[in-house]
């Protein structure tokens, strides 16, 4: 308990950081930390799928971009709204006061025995063959956000992609990035023979223990911004083919799979029974592709 | 009770987000602080997560998958919305 209250402190704090700093930069640095003090929360609540997805995302890959959105607009900075007046403001602070008080009185308010899908999950879980409870959910159960959540990722590349300045649309993603040497450098050739192994470890135990496909993709798109953010690897540029089909490889084999099992068994996303675990696991890998290449092209951002 | 002192504290960041998201200037600031409430929204969810274990699963599978989700899907929206303030920066310059 001491831990917990220790832990929610530490989160308060870093939020209001946040919200208080003065420059960007620190309050980037703050986010991270509160990011990585989430992870550890979501530890201590027993979700082991959801921490390893806030470090990887909600600190890694978002500290990366945030970070580098920082210092470049600390050399141009964008255009400020005006600050809201006296009387607006403590408006705000009494309506975001109420909703905080009406959040936290649902919170208190739960019955003791909430209604709750972990009785059906335990009895329909040998039907997937997945020892995991959460890729159970993922894949199969509610298959459906899941495809629709890496289709997302496909509509945020081309969104963010479609931001490029019209000269060069199809170049490389992203600022150029200049040859680093000393220690990034040394890292970026060091870390990902090895953090490729982690990613498909992450991956492979995600089948009956916390991991899985996301945190998977996170790892290889972090393997891959390592050596692009020590100017070593280039970025394709976007109009390429290969780079293109990584994208959209994974939810189009998704949608084909799951029209599969719509002639075979009558039902969009059904899985045909008997090919459960390796029709998930095909779908599962090209899934991690798909959304590390979207991940990495998303933090590289636009040409610019 | 952990579920109760988490969700709590979720209810909490939920506030404090919206407030910076409504009453700071800074663009980057405001990203910052919709991040913050989408993680206090997710910890309120990971709350119910919580207090729905059973059948051996130390929370409800359910809400833990659709919390992932959320993660993924809250970190392509703040990247389209970093791309866009860099480009306003970027065409600030132009003119």
């Amino acid at each position: 308990m001491i831990v917990d209250l220790a832990l929610v402190g530490g989160i308060l704090a870093l939020a209001l950081g946040v919200l208080v700093a003065r420059q960007a930069f620190a309050a980037v640095a703050l986010f991270i930390g509160y990011g990585l003090l989430l992870a550890l929360a979501w530890g201590r609540l027993g979700l082991m799928d959801v921490a390893l997805t806030e470090a990887a995302i909600g600190a890694g890959l978002s500290g990366v971009l945030l970070l580098a959105a920082a210092r470049r607009l600390s050399a141009a900075p964008a255009q400020e709204d005006s600050p809201p007046g006296r009387v607006t403001r403590a408006l705000i602070g009494a309506g975001c006061a109420i909703l905080t008080c009406a959040v936290g009185a649902a919170v208190l308010l739960l019955p003791d025995a909430p209604p709750g899908l972990a009785a059906e999950v335990a009895a329909n879980q040998r039907a997937t063959a997945l020892g995991n409870p959460v890729a159970s959910v993922l894949m199969a159960f509610r298959g459906l956000d899941t495809l629709l959540e890496s289709a997302v990722l496909v509509l945020a590349v081309i969104c963010t992609v479609a931001l490029a300045p019209d000269q060069g649309w199809a170049g490389p993603p992203g600022a150029p990035q200049p040859q680093a040497d000393g220690p990034l450098a040394l890292l970026a050739r060091l870390l990902p023979p090895l953090g490729i192994v982690v990613a498909a470890h992450i991956f492979w135990i995600g089948v009956d223990a916390p991991g899985g496909k996301f945190q998977a993709a996170a790892i290889l798109a972090a393997m891959w911004l390592l050596p692009w953010m020590a100017g070593i690897a280039p970025a394709p540029p976007i109009g390429t083919r290969a780079l293109r089909i990584t994208v959209a490889a994974g939810p189009a084999l998704f949608i084909a799979v799951g029209l599969l099992g719509a002639m075979l068994t009558g039902a969009f996303l059904a899985w045909p029974s008997g090919f459960e675990k390796p029709l998930i696991l095909i779908v599962e890998v090209a899934l991690t592709l798909s959304i590390a290449a979207a991940l990495a092209l998303l933090v590289m951002g636009p040409r610019t | 009770m952990t579920a109760d002192v988490y969700g709590l504290l979720g209810a909490v960041l939920t506030g404090l987000g919206l407030f910076g998201m409504l009453v700071r200037t800074e663009p980057l600031l405001r990203i910052l602080a919709f991040n913050l409430l989408g993680g206090g929204v997710f910890l309120v969810l990971g709350a119910i997560a919580r207090r729905g274990a059973g059948a051996g699963f130390a929370a409800d599978p359910v809400p833990q998958a659709i919390i992932l989700t959320g993660i993924v899907v809250a970190f392509a929206a703040t990247t389209i919305a970093v791309a866009l303030l860099l480009r306003l920066a970027a065409r600030k310059d132009d003119a």
